[in-house]
């Protein structure tokens, strides 16, 4: 764990600028994301929330901008200070990202073993310890095949905390599941914050589940920070943005249209063509 | 006009960058190789899928290619009472040529589009990046000893293709066509030389072995993760490999047996 | 467990490619000279043995009786000495016999072909066949044919 926790803030995001090809996904995005609870990021599909959890590990480099992360600067780091970063860092992915040739057991275990020299009876301990924290422990001899994805997303859970990181990034975690397996990842993702004391950092656009667990929110699209506040406060906010986001509303500044010509001019032209 | 000079620009560049990569990516796994000293163990798991598990089709193949090499070699020979040279003759093309080529061909087709579509997997299912995020190289765990494997274990089924060829025409030739055993065996030995034939035949299968893992492990590594450019990567390896297989096989021979 | 079948197989398959380098190695190239240990060696100098090459056939009356086992030059007498393997069955050779190179068929490989002589003396281990016939060099039969045949006395060497 780290020493130099003198501010509260763990990641600070500067003037971020990101884009693939022609495409621009972050202009100028700045947000501080506090060192204890969770911090929800959330905004419409596309707009990169993925690529940002990617640009904080440093596995993709910004074009212009500032990542700190308990105060190291993430893309001036040489891989060996980078690695030992993301040694503190657990991230979970959309699709779990299990290695699918290691059993349950070996995948949590794999972290542990990679990057401790703990003893075979002390490791084993410690899984399933992890995994039950998961509710998973009868399921160590399984193989990421013979999970659902609820399942496997509990099982990268439990592989994320293996090293006790500092900071959690979820990616997407309560896509495409049903209601039961999202209660149970949205409790999870409360408790392990709570029991662990860590910065959580949830990447999701599914609204009601990520207000009841996120202490405070931010809201992006087109690249920048849209709205922020805590979830009473964006309740409340009278934003444009806020407003359509929250209540799901069709149209608004996030136009139900993809930009295209006006409609008649574009059937005037079919009829061009014939 | 212009269109179609673009074109060509883009292919070109495309190309060249493509190829750099490769080259920096085939750097960066030789120097991730000398991680498997703490790890045999990955290696010898590789071996497994890499090498184990394309021998049978080697062996097969070997077995049918020596046999064929034999009968045809005779039914040239036999007219000019020279079928007692169907050992060199069959002994020689499988050292020299066949052996090498035909294993790395067959390594392509196996081995190497296995080892795309299974890198290009891990890909697409973000077990390369979990990777990385959990402070773990995947070059070094998950690509240097899935090459290394395809390196060490080519020469071996080159070896083994060439004695079950050998094998195969024994069989034909003496046994089923009733030549002498003596001169099957006594005229190869007078000209198939340790140093100058299956040496350099076991060099090329080495660099073959260099050749077909790199565009294996690099299609995989560097496809777009999705069903469509997985399937391309796998592709593009067989093909790759197959032609750079060729290629190099010409450009050895030329430099090994020129004189 | 499944890593320890997964190492044998993989030390079977290295096994396995260490024994057809052998294999390679030893009966396919010349590393090896033949050696079979039931026989008799016996040898004979050719002024030129053509392609006769070790591990050629020896034969009587078109018989297989043995093996050549080693081809020197000899740098003093100028000839080629051969070393021949007989079946220790055929031990009954006269010291009288004649060996010479011959080729089967027109351009088949060359062997060495045992004539028996008259003595009362079998060859042994160690023994030299004093009569010997060179093999047949195509290109000087065809000279000496072109020779004879010429009114003039051209020499062509």
């Amino acid at each position: 764990m780290s020493n130099n926790s003198g501010s509260d803030i763990l990641v600070t995001i500067t003037d971020l600028s990101f884009s693939r090809g022609e495409h621009k996904i972050f202009d100028g995005l700045t947000m501080e994301i506090p060192r204890k609870g969770i911090t929800a990021i959330m905004g419409p599909s596309g707009t990169g929330k993925t690529t940002l959890l990617k640009l904080i590990g440093g596995q993709l480099t910004p074009d212009a901008g500032l990542i700190e992360v308990d105060g190291l600067n993430v893309h001036q780091l040489s891989s060996v200070e980078l690695f030992k970063l993301r040694k503190r860092m657990g991230m979970l992915f959309q699709s779990g990202a299990l290695l699918t040739d290691l059993t349950v057991f070996e995948n949590v275990a794999y972290p542990l073993r990679e990057h401790t020299r703990l003893s075979q009876p002390m490791i084993h301990e410690l899984v399933l310890m992890k995994l039950n924290a998961v509710g998973l422990r009868g399921a160590a001899q399984l193989m990421p095949a013979e999970l659902s994805g609820g399942m496997a997303r509990r099982v990268a859970m439990a592989r994320a905390i293996a090293l006790d990181p500092m900071m959690i990034m979820y990616d997407e975690p309560f896509t495409g599941q049903d209601p039961i397996s999202m209660g149970v990842l949205v409790r999870l993702i409360g408790e392990l914050n709570s029991a662990l004391d860590v910065c959580s950092i949830v990447v999701s656009h599914d609204v009601p589940e990520t207000l009841s667990i996120a202490d405070y929110i931010y809201l992006i699209s087109d690249g920048k920070v849209v709205d922020k506040g805590t979830p009473e406060a964006m309740s409340k906010s009278q934003s444009a943005w806020t407003r359509q986001f929250i209540e799901a509303l069709p149209d608004g500044p996030v136009p139900f249209h993809y930009p295209a010509p006006p409609l008649m001019d574009d059937l005037y032209q079919m009829k061009g063509l014939e | 006009m212009f269109a179609l000079l673009q074109k060509l620009g883009h292919f070109i560049i495309t190309f060249f960058q493509r190829l750099g990569r490769g080259h920096v990516f085939l750097l960066q796994v030789f120097a991730s190789c000398g991680s498997l000293l703490v790890r045999p163990g990955l290696l010898v798991k590789q071996m497994y899928s890499v090498g184990v598990q394309t021998l049978i089709i080697v062996v097969v193949a070997g077995l049918f290619v020596g046999m064929v090499l034999a009968l045809q070699s005779y039914y040239a020979l036999v007219d000019f009472g020279a079928e007692d040279s169907v050992g060199v003759m069959v002994a020689l093309s499988l050292v020299r040529e066949l052996g090498p080529v035909v294993t790395a061909l067959l390594f392509a087709g196996r081995a190497g589009s296995a080892l795309t579509a299974e890198i290009g997997l891990m890909k697409a299912t973000e077990q390369l990046s979990g990777m990385e995020m959990m402070a773990v190289n995947p070059l070094q765990r998950v690509i240097a000893p899935r090459f290394l494997a395809g390196v060490i274990s080519m020469p071996m089924l080159g070896i083994i293709f060439c004695a079950v060829g050998i094998i195969g025409a024994y069989f034909v030739a003496v046994i089923l066509l009733g030549l002498d055993y003596g001169s099957f065996w006594s005229q190869a030995q007078a000209k198939v030389d340790l140093y100058h034939d299956i040496y350099n035949g076991i060099l090329k299968s080495f660099v073959f072995g260099v050749i077909a893992s790199w565009i294996a492990v690099f299609e995989g590594y560097d496809c777009i993760p999705t069903s469509e450019g997985l399937g391309q990567a796998t592709t593009r390896t067989v093909v790759h490999s197959s032609l750079a297989v060729l290629f190099l096989d010409f450009v050895l021979t030329a430099i090994m047996f020129s004189k | 467990m499944n890593t320890r079948k997964v190492e044998i197989t993989v030390g079977l398959f290295a096994a396995g490619a260490i024994a057809a380098f052998f294999m390679l190695a030893m009966s396919v190239s010349n590393m090896s000279s033949y050696n079979d240990d039931k026989g008799y060696v016996v040898s004979a100098d050719f002024d030129n043995i053509g392609g006769l090459k070790v591990r050629s056939r020896v034969s009587a009356s078109g018989v297989v009786v043995g093996r050549v086992t080693d081809i020197e030059y000899n740098s003093n007498s100028y000839e080629a000495v051969v070393k021949m393997k007989i079946d220790s069955k055929y031990n009954k050779f006269p010291t009288d016999t004649a060996a010479s190179v011959l080729t089967s068929g027109l351009l088949g490989e060359q062997y060495i072909g045992l004539d028996p002589g008259a003595e009362d003396q079998y060859l042994k281990q160690g023994d030299t066949i004093e009569l010997t016939q060179s093999a047949i060099v195509l290109e000087q039969i065809i000279g000496q044919f072109l020779y004879g045949k010429s009114s003039d006395d051209k020499k062509t060497k």
